[in-house]
C-alpha cells in the first residue's frame, strides 16, 4: 500500500493508505482525530473542512495521497491549551452551536473567512458559508460569533 | 469507491503516456466532480492521474483578452486583478461557483472538461468564443461542447489553457439551483467583434447552447427591452423535479435581460 506522509496540526505523520482512502478517512479512522466530521456523500456540507496549507477544503473530497507533504490544520489544532481560537471561544460565548455537528467545519471554514476578510460584512460572511450547512441554528448565532471573533482575531 | 492506482504525473506529456499506458486512466484536476463521481461509483477507473504537481499549467495572463490555465482554480480566476480588468464577467461567474471551498480547489479546465450541463464556465467559452487549448491542438469553443458531458477532446487529450478574446460587454447571470448552486439556468450575454452571442447554460438537453432569437434580438438593439416579447422554445429544454422546460425558457429571457442590464 503506499505511504503518506504530511504535517497535521504541526506534527510530522505518516501512515499507509489505499489510493482511495479520503484525507477525512486518514484524519478520523488512522490518526483518531474525530473532532472532523462527515455529515454527507455530495461534498456539499462542510462539516468535514480543514485547512490545507492554510486554505479552507473539505477532507471528504480529497485523497489522503493528494495531499502528500502538505500542512494540515483540523479543529482539534487550534486551541492553545486551554485556552479556546478566539473563533471557538466566539461560537461558545454567541450560542453558535446546538447539537454541534456542523460546528468543527463551521469554525475552520470562518477562520479562512476572516484571514481573507477581516472586515467581511453580514452578508460577505452568509455568503462565505454557502458551503457550510447547519440543520439546527437557523446560522444567525453562527454569523454573530464570527463577527465577534473577527474583531477579537485583529480584524 | 473503488479502488484505483494514483499517480502524479510530472509534465503533461507524462500524463499523456500514462493515461495511455492504464486500461482505463483518467486525469484528476481538484477532484471537485472527480471524487464526488468515484464514490458515488458512476465510475470506476483503473488510474487515477493528479495533475497537480504539473507545473505550467496553472496562473493567468493578458494580452487582448485573458488566457487562463487548465488548473487555475476558480478562486484565483475571481480574485484576479486581471481577470477582473479585462473580462470583469468572468471573474464574477467564478465567484458564483459553488461555495468557497470547491472554488478553492476546482479548476477551469476540470469544468470545461467535463461539460456538465448546468456547470457556468462553458457559458462564457460559448458566449465569449473562447479557444480550448490543449496538449495537440486548439478548439474553437463553438466546436467542443458536444453535448452532455461530452467534448471533442480524445480519450488521451488534456486542456493546458482556456484563452477568452475581450469584449465590448459582457454579463453573466445565473438562477442557482438553491440546494446544489449550479445552475437551474445561467445566461451569458456578450457584445463581441463578432457579434452578440448569448449562450445558455443549465437548461439545454444536450448542455450548453446558443440562444439565436436572443442573439437576433439584441444585435440591433444591445438593450434589456429588447427582448420584450422574445421567448425560448421549450422544446429542446430539460425537465426535472427542479423546474419544468417552460419554467426554464421563461427563465432564459428573464436572465439574459438581467445579464444585458447588468454588461451596461
Ligand atoms: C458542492 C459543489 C458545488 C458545485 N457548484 C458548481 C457550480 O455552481 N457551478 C459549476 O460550474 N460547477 C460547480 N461545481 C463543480 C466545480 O466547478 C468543479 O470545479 C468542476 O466541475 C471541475 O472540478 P475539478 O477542476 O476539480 O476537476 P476534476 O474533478 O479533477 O475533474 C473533472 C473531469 O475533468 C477531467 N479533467 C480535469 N482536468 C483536465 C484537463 N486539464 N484536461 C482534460 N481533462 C481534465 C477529469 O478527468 C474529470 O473527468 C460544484 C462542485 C461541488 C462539489
Ligand atoms: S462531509 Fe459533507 S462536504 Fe464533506
Ligand atoms: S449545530 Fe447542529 S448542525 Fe449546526
Amino acid at each position: 500500500m503506499p505511504t503518506v506522509s504530511m504535517t497535521v496540526n504541526g506534527k510530522p505523520v505518516s501512515g499507509e493508505v489505499e489510493a482511495r482512502t479520503l484525507l477525512v478517512q486518514f484524519l478520523r479512522d488512522q490518526l483518531r482525530l474525530t473532532g472532523t466530521h462527515v455529515g454527507c456523500d455530495t461534498s456539499q456540507c462542510g462539516a468535514c473542512v480543514v485547512h490545507v496549507d492554510g486554505e479552507s477544503a473539505k477532507s471528504c473530497t480529497m485523497l489522503a495521497l493528494q495531499v502528500d507533504g502538505a500542512a494540515i490544520t483540523t479543529i482539534e489544532g487550534l486551541a492553545n491549551g486551554e485556552t479556546l481560537h478566539p473563533m471557538q471561544e466566539a461560537f461558545r460565548n454567541n450560542h453558535g452551536l446546538q447539537c454541534g455537528f456542523c460546528t468543527p467545519g463551521m469554525v475552520m471554514s470562518a477562520i479562512d473567512l476572516v484571514k481573507k476578510n477581516p472586515k467581511a460584512s453580514e452578508t460577505e460572511i452568509r455568503e462565505w458559508l454557502e458551503g457550510n450547512i447547519c440543520r439546527c441554528t437557523g446560522y444567525h448565532n453562527i454569523v454573530k460569533s464570527i463577527q465577534e471573533a473577527a474583531g477579537n482575531m485583529g480584524g | 469507491m473503488h479502488d484505483f492506482n494514483y499517480q502524479k504525473a510530472g509534465s503533461v506529456a507524462d500524463a499523456v503516456s500514462a493515461l495511455n499506458a492504464a486500461d482505463d486512466g483518467t486525469v484528476m484536476a481538484g477532484g471537485m466532480t472527480l471524487l464526488p463521481t468515484l464514490k458515488q461509483r458512476l465510475a470506476a477507473p483503473s488510474d487515477v492521474i493528479d495533475l497537480a504537481g504539473v507545473s505550467g499549467l496553472s496562473g493567468i495572463s493578458v494580452s487582448g483578452g485573458v488566457t487562463i490555465g487548465a488548473m487555475t482554480t476558480h478562486a484565483a480566476v475571481s480574485g484576479s486583478t486581471d481577470v477582473k480588468g479585462t473580462i470583469p464577467a468572468l471573474a464574477d461567474l467564478a465567484e458564483g461557483i459553488g461555495d468557497p471551498q470547491v472554488r478553492n480547489r476546482g479548476t477551469i479546465g476540470g469544468s470545461v472538461a467535463n461539460n456538465d450541463p448546468a456547470a457556468d464556465y462553458p457559458a462564457a467559452c460559448l458566449a465569449l468564443g473562447a479557444t480550448i487549448k490543449t496538449d495537440r491542438r486548439e478548439i474553437a469553443a463553438d466546436d467542443f461542447f458536444n453535448g452532455l458531458f461530452e467534448t471533442a477532446l480524445a480519450e488521451d487529450e488534456i486542456i493546458t489553457s482556456v484563452s477568452f478574446p475581450s469584449a465590448e460587454k459582457a454579463a453573466y447571470m445565473k438562477f442557482p439551483n438553491p440546494a446544489s448552486r449550479y445552475a437551474l439556468v445561467g445566461v451569458f450575454v456578450a457584445k463581441t467583434a463578432a457579434g452578440v452571442r448569448v449562450a445558455v447554460t443549465g437548461a439545454g438537453d444536450s448542455g450548453v447552447f446558443r440562444a439565436s432569437s436572443l442573439e437576433q434580438a439584441l444585435s440591433s438593439n444591445f438593450s434589456a427591452s429588447a427582448l420584450d416579447g422574445i421567448t425560448v422554445s421549450a422544446d429542446d429544454l430539460m425537465s426535472d423535479i427542479h423546474a419544468s422546460a417552460e419554467y426554464r425558457a421563461h427563465l432564459i429571457t428573464t436572465m439574459a435581460k438581467r445579464a444585458v442590464t447588468a454588461a451596461g
